[in-house]
């Protein structure tokens, strides 16, 4: 957990919901607004940013995808984890115009209107979360290794996986849903590898 | 205040917004340590340099002598190309060991040296193996080895409007035992508490030359030249290795922190150094990620 020290004096206070084109300026650092085209879960987007936004503000505030979370803001947590070319990234740590040309996926991208992903399935079935909110996080990481290897023992698992923390469930049903998943894809023919 | 957004598309480009922006620019490569200073208000640049898409930039690529790797290779494609794995196995396992997937994923490798923190791994282990950067910038470009790079905490010998272009590293002779360790005291994926990263060249038994660094116990990563020259010309045994593990206390200026006080690290440095060369004493050593190597298939 770098930089634990300065956990205090990062901003995490509230923050106005901005909309793409109401947009107020903020006293004292604006930004210059900049357009940024990338691939969004499959379909490619344009978008205003201010210069400074973060990739995970600009996903909630801006497009309404409040699946993905965040937590620390200083990448240490996880929870704001989603996928830049399919590997899993700190959404709280990247400039939204740093997205140009990228391919990004969030939770909102796995899945489909009634069925869900197989890694998602896995972790409903195995009990890989309570509260959930580190589950956006957790599901997209193992949906990146799993990609990276269909077949990972556990202690691959876990290094890999290490740093998106969850409070609740001690890891084990974790392990074991991505385990789980690793079991379906084969069974289904192996993992999508455009995640 | 404003804030500018660049997106460089070649090398003089960048220099040229870097010129334009003066103390108000900087260079955003990967940006995970930049948005951090950024967020917590520790810099407030006018200009942002963003290097990332910039083709000249990336890419590794074999020499003959050394590998060359661009400056902004994230740490994920450097732990995961063939060629690193083949002949430097020990930045590999060093690679493995920074913070998480998600931060190796973004993070460039030009990114970690400019950075200058002292706790970096890549740059200890890089100091051990005689790398050096191509620097490219208003007066043209010039070559500096590590140890001229890192000037104090945070600060490197990187001009205002200077890039770092490329890395090389020397293969290490095949006589070389390397080896990189990091003590974590709370979590895996923390910073150390006492980084070593040594590299004992051995013929016959004896110790040709040597390489002790020092990671995260003063304001840059530093060599210990002292117990280097111990270590040089001597058969490796006990003595000679607690003599260089006292060597490297010395040399340690450890800060008191969260991860330990000053007097801990002083004490883990002695214990790191006697391991990492009784590891070499022992055999080549290699690379130890806690669940083996990683590919990028
Ligand atoms: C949560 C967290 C945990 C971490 N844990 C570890 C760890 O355990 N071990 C470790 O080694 N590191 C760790 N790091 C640090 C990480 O490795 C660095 O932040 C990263 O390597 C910086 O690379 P970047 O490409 O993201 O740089 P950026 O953030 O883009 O830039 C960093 C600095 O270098 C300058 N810069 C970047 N590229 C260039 C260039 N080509 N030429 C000149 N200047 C340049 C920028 O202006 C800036 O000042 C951690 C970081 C985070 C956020
Ligand atoms: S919010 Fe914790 S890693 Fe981004
Ligand atoms: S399920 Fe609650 S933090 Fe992971």
């Amino acid at each position: 957990m770098g930089c634990v020290q300065t956990y205090k004096r990062v901003h995490n206070g509230p923050r106005m919901t901005v909309h793409p084109n109401n947009r107020s300026a903020a006293p004292g650092s604006v930004s210059s607004r900049l357009d940024v085209h990338f691939e969004l879960n499959g379909s490619p987007v344009d978008l205003t940013v201010e210069a400074s936004d973060v990739v995970c503000d600009v996903l909630r505030d801006q497009l309404d995808l409040t699946g993905t979370k965040f937590g620390c803001r200083i990448g240490v947590c996880g929870l704001c984890t989603v996928l830049l070319d399919g590997m899993p990234a700190s959404s709280c740590l990247l400039l939204a115009p740093m997205l140009e040309g990228r391919r990004l996926t969030t939770i909102e991208g796995l899945g489909s209107d009634g069925r869900l992903d197989p890694v998602q399935a896995a972790f409903a079935e195995e009990q890989g979360f309570q509260c959930g909110i580190c589950t956006p996080g957790q599901i997209l990481a193992a949906r990146a290794l799993l990609a990276h290897e269909p077949d990972p023992d556990e202690p691959r698992i876990r290094d890999w996986m290490t740093g998106n923390l969850c409070r609740c469930t001690g890891y084990a049903s974790i392990v074991r849903s991505i385990r789980s998943a690793a079991n379906r894809l084969a069974e289904s023919g192996g993992p999508e590898r455009s995640a | 205040m404003s804030l500018d957004y660049i997106r460089a598309g070649t090398t003089e480009d960048a220099i040229a917004a870097l010129i334009r922006g003066g103390d108000d620019a900087k260079v955003v490569a990967g940006g995970t340590a930049l948005v951090l200073m950024l967020q917590e208000g520790f810099i407030a640049p006018r200009y942002l340099v963003d290097i990332g898409r910039i083709a000249a930039l990336g890419g590794i690529r074999d020499v003959g002598d050394a590998v060359i790797i661009g400056a902004t290779t994230t740490l994920w494609q450097v732990m995961t190309s063939p060629l690193v794995g083949r002949r430097l196995p020990v930045l590999v396992g060093a690679l493995g060991r920074v913070a998480t997937v998600r931060i190796r994923s973004v993070a460039t490798l030009g990114g970690n040296l400019a950075h200058g923190d002292p706790r970096l791994d890549p740059a200890a282990v890089l100091l051990a193996l005689d790398a050096s950067v191509r620097l490219a910038g208003p007066d043209g470009e010039r070559w500096l080895g590590l140890e001229e790079l890192f000037v104090d905490e945070l600060t490197t010998a990187i001009g205002p409007a200077e890039l770092v272009v490329e890395i090389r590293i020397p293969y290490p002779d095949p006589s070389s035992r390397l080896t990189y360790r990091k003590l974590v005291g709370q979590t895996m994926d923390d910073y150390g508490v006492v980084n070593v990263a040594a590299r004992l060249d051995v013929d016959d038994g004896r110790c040709r030359d040597a390489r002790l660094v020092l990671g995260a116990v003063a304001a840059t990563p530093i060599r210990v030249p002292a117990a280097e020259a111990v270590l040089r010309g001597a058969g490796i045994g006990p003595a000679v290795i607690a003599q260089a593990a006292e060597l490297a206390r010395e040399a340690a200026d450890p800060v008191g922190d969260l991860r330990g006080s000053a007097g801990y690290k002083c004490d883990m440095v002695v214990v790191e150094v006697r391991r990492a060369l009784t590891e070499l004493a022992s055999g080549p050593g290699g690379p130890a990620t806690p669940a083996g190597r990683w590919s990028d298939s």
